[in-house]
């Protein structure tokens, strides 16, 4: 095997830049960032997640197919994600009443199945 | 078999590694094939635990109030503490995999001693936090209780987060089984600087499960820390 060895102090390196993202998640979780707060959290954590494949996981020593098949299954999960959201998004259904009971009767909105949906159909 | 050792005279002295598969011309397109296998196999784990994360992303968007109430619920530190935990088991399996590389069996064995402590120890704090859900009637179900007019979608919340730290932790359990197999290959000095595929693709599951984890802690425990939608 022709493996990369990488150098001790190269992977407590990568560790310590996890740690550091981990408590700038942390940190700007509790700052009121409106509708930002999502896709920061979720960019740190692909950040984290491509440190720990590049370099734990010598994604980045490896070959150019691994490294196309690693890339080919990120993008289905990605195809998966966006193709369901603009589906299910693209249904028009009106946000469910909160609380039920009375609020759903008043609403005149009825569970799906029951033939008379007329509105939400949510779960 | 003439015509192969020929073909590849400067590997000569590889050819006949007790380790390489008759299927295999050199051990290093042997580890290259084993290092994609595992890959493709870690895509297909990427896809069942993107089920789960695609019905969270559906559900966190239909219902930001009850996802916002549901994950203030969960134990902020008792989460901060497990991802330092896993991400340092990271750290551990890495030089275990280095310490088989260069030839060190007792480090090897050493690091994945601590790397399955350090799982057992995620596995431990995961247990008092769904010991916490039980008490509190937090678990899906018809216990369930919870203040609020969101209660139905914060059940939701919970499914899934049950669903998914579970599987996950299901994964953590098989992963120090296969790391405890691993290390007594290492103890019994079958790894060799030439050959450790093993571990580096044991390696490789563990990085993988720490990956899962890295988006679990975000999407579940920091939703709404700065109470912008309750």
């Amino acid at each position: 095997m022709s493996g990369h060895i990488a150098a001790v102090r190269s992977y407590v390196l990568i560790f310590a830049l996890l740690m550091i993202f981990t408590a700038i998640t942390v940190a700007v979780a509790f700052i009121n960032l409106g509708r930002l707060n999502f896709p920061v959290a979720i960019s740190i954590a692909i950040v984290k997640a491509t440190l720990v494949i590049l370099f734990f996981m010598h994604v980045k020593y490896s070959s150019q197919l691994t490294k196309m098949i690693i890339g080919s299954g990120l993008f289905f999960l990605l195809v998966m994600f966006s193709l369901t959201m603009t589906d299910y998004l693209s249904r028009g259904w009106q946000t469910y009443p909160v609380g039920g009971g009375k609020a759903v009767e008043a609403s005149g909105i009825r569970p799906q199945g029951s033939g008379l949906s007329q509105g939400s159909g949510k779960p | 078999m003439s015509d192969g050792i020929a073909a590849h005279a400067p590997l000569h002295e590889h050819a006949h590694h007790p380790a390489l598969q008759h299927q295999f011309n050199t051990m290093e397109q042997q580890q290259e094939t084993v290092t994609l296998g595992m890959w493709l196999f870690l895509i297909t784990e990427i896809m069942f635990f993107g089920g789960l994360f695609m019905a969270y992303l559906l559900y966190r968007v239909w219902y930001p109030e009850a996802w916002a109430e549901g994950s203030v619920e969960l134990d902020v530190v008792l989460g901060g503490l497990n991802t330092v935990v896993l991400i340092g088991s990271s750290l551990t399996m890495a030089l275990a995999v280095r310490s088989a590389q260069v030839g060190a069996p007792r480090a090897t064995v050493g690091w994945l001693g601590i790397t399955m402590a350090l799982g057992a120890t995620f596995l431990v704090v995961k247990g008092f936090e769904y010991a916490h859900k039980f008490q509190a009637h937090h678990v899906p179900g018809p216990d369930f209780v919870f203040e609020g007019p969101h209660a139905r979608q914060v059940q939701i919340f919970l499914s899934l987060y049950f669903a998914m730290t579970g599987l996950h932790a299901l994964h953590m359990v098989i992963g120090i089984g296969l790391l405890s197999v691993i290390a007594w290959m290492a103890h019994r000095r079958r790894f060799t600087p030439e050959w450790y595929s093993p571990v580096e693709m044991s390696g490789l599951y563990w990085h993988f499960v720490d990956i899962v984890w890295i988006f679990l802690f975000p999407l579940l425990y920091l939703v709404d820390r700065a109470h912008h939608f309750v």
